[in-house]
């Protein structure tokens, strides 16, 4: 198997970051999209939501800061910013579902052609399950990304024509970051609008799904 | 002790009158809101077969995890059991000894929200079409799926905060509220741990989170035992 070298987690990062248009209220979800918020602009006034209750989280709190009164979502200390308000979880998902927030980018296992998208279980027998805030997450924002590897540790894709996983929620997804390439989910198909270290030949190769070149075009 | 609500000294004598099968609302999400003053005083006072809903199903030896351990659960509803500490859950719903009912957050704090505010079912779209949503109701509105969902009350609701005052007007810190205001509304006797008790009228009222008519009981717990010596 060819190694696909693609860009690093930070490099991946700060292009989401540079998609998310100044003064959104975004979710950052756990793992990987959280690193997203160190590459965002500090004068891009974007506001941070964290579904356990608060509006203008700020970084990871070091030291001093640490509150235990003050967790995000991964239940990890972190500050607040000026500007910050704090409600209760109904409010909170409320805030969500409601379509109140612009963005939200998440984590997956899977993400399909339709834009379905599985995060939540692996469906092994004998794990237990945990879903967490994922399904409301999926289905809440006005606008869901996925920020993900392009490929498993095992060389598959996670781009697929159905996901196999079990399904966190349907036809939701708009735009998949990955570390070899950027697809926009659109009616009319898997649109690729940026190649990280592969050309859209060995792309489409790789990837079950079929995929428009729009690499050369100007997409807003 | 002042109006209807009582001043507990204790938080053994706070939980005495939780009964064998009661369903228990626990407030908190990570270290933030967490009673574990009122959960550690259940495991001693020795209610078993009790019904637990709270967003995580226990960490570490203490707490909801250590009421689990020691058999007293026969049932957890909550999104996110598994954690990396959360080995008693994990070992007692592998053997079979503890139901699981997996509800999503946003669902499982509206259903609580609906319990506590009258309201007898509500349809939201998180989960249609998941494994989640089987055997559930469903409905196809303005071309958008939906799920059916029913409230979630508790015969007791345990909750963390802040400060209140004699009445049991509660005010939460940051992060700490999560499902503390919810939790005291859907529940029939709401028990709170503050770390502070102050006198009526020391409160604004503009500040008040949960209005004293949600409240039963309080008792003042030190912040030092709240925090389990991780900072102060």
């Amino acid at each position: 198997m060819s190694t696909l070298a693609g860009i690093d987690r930070d490099a991946l990062a700060c292009v989401v970051a540079a998609d998310i248009p100044p003064g959104s209220f975004v979710n950052l979800g756990i793992g990987l999209p959280t690193r997203i918020s160190n590459h965002l602009p500090p004068d891009s006034s974007v506001m941070l939501h964290t579904e356990n209750g608060m509006l203008g989280m700020g970084s990871g709190a070091q030291g001093d800061q640490i509150d235990p009164d003050l967790v995000n979502a991964g239940k990890l200390p972190v500050t607040e910013l000026p500007g910050a308000s704090y409600f209760h979880h109904a409010d909170s998902f409320a805030m969500m579902r409601g379509g109140h927030l612009d963005i939200c980018v998440l984590g997956a296992y899977q993400v399909s052609a339709a834009g379905d998208v599985a995060n939540w279980h692996t469906g092994r027998p004998g794990d237990v399950p945990a879903v967490g805030g994922a399904m409301d997450l999926a289905i809440g924002a006005r606008q869901t990304f996925v920020m993900m590897t392009l490929l498993t540790r095992d060389g598959r894709p996670k781009l697929v024509p159905e996901c196999t996983y079990p399904l966190t929620g349907l036809g939701c997804v708009s735009r998949v970051y990955t570390d070899l390439a950027v697809f926009l989910i659109q009616p009319e198909g898997v649109v690729v609008r940026d190649l990280f270290g592969i050309d859209f030949g060995t792309l489409t190769a790789l990837v079950e799904v079929p995929l428009v070149d729009a690499t050369q075009k100007a997409i807003p | 002790m002042t109006g209807r609500i009582t001043i507990c000294d204790s938080a053994l004598e706070a939980v005495a009158g939780i009964a064998d099968g009661a369903t228990v609302l626990v407030g908190g999400f990570g270290s933030a809101g967490q009673p574990v003053a009122l959960v550690e005083a259940l495991r001693e006072g020795g209610a078993s077969e009790l019904t637990v809903v709270s967003n995580n199903a226990g960490g570490g030896d203490h707490g909801l995890a250590a009421l689990i351990r020691d058999g007293r659960v026969r049932k957890v509803v909550c999104s996110y059991p598994r954690q990396s500490d959360s080995w008693h859950f994990d070992a007692a719903y592998r053997a079979g000894a503890v139901e699981l009912e997996l509800v999503p957050q946003g669902t499982l704090a509206e259903r609580i929200r609906a319990a506590g505010a009258g309201i007898g079912a509500f349809f939201t779209p998180t989960g249609f079409g998941t494994p989640l949503a089987e055997g559930k109701e469903t409905r196809v509105i303005d071309g958008r799926g939906y799920l059916l969902e029913y409230p979630l009350p508790g015969d007791v609701a345990l909750v963390a905060a802040h400060r209140a005052d004699e009445l049991g007007n509660l005010v939460y810190r940051k992060t700490a509220r999560n499902f503390g205001p919810i939790m005291a509304a859907a529940a029939a006797t709401t028990i709170a741990q503050v770390n502070q008790i102050v006198p009526v009228g020391a409160l604004d009222p503009e500040h008040v989170v949960t209005p004293c008519l949600y409240v039963d009981c309080v008792v003042r717990v030190d912040r030092d035992v709240i925090l389990s010596g991780e900072r102060q």
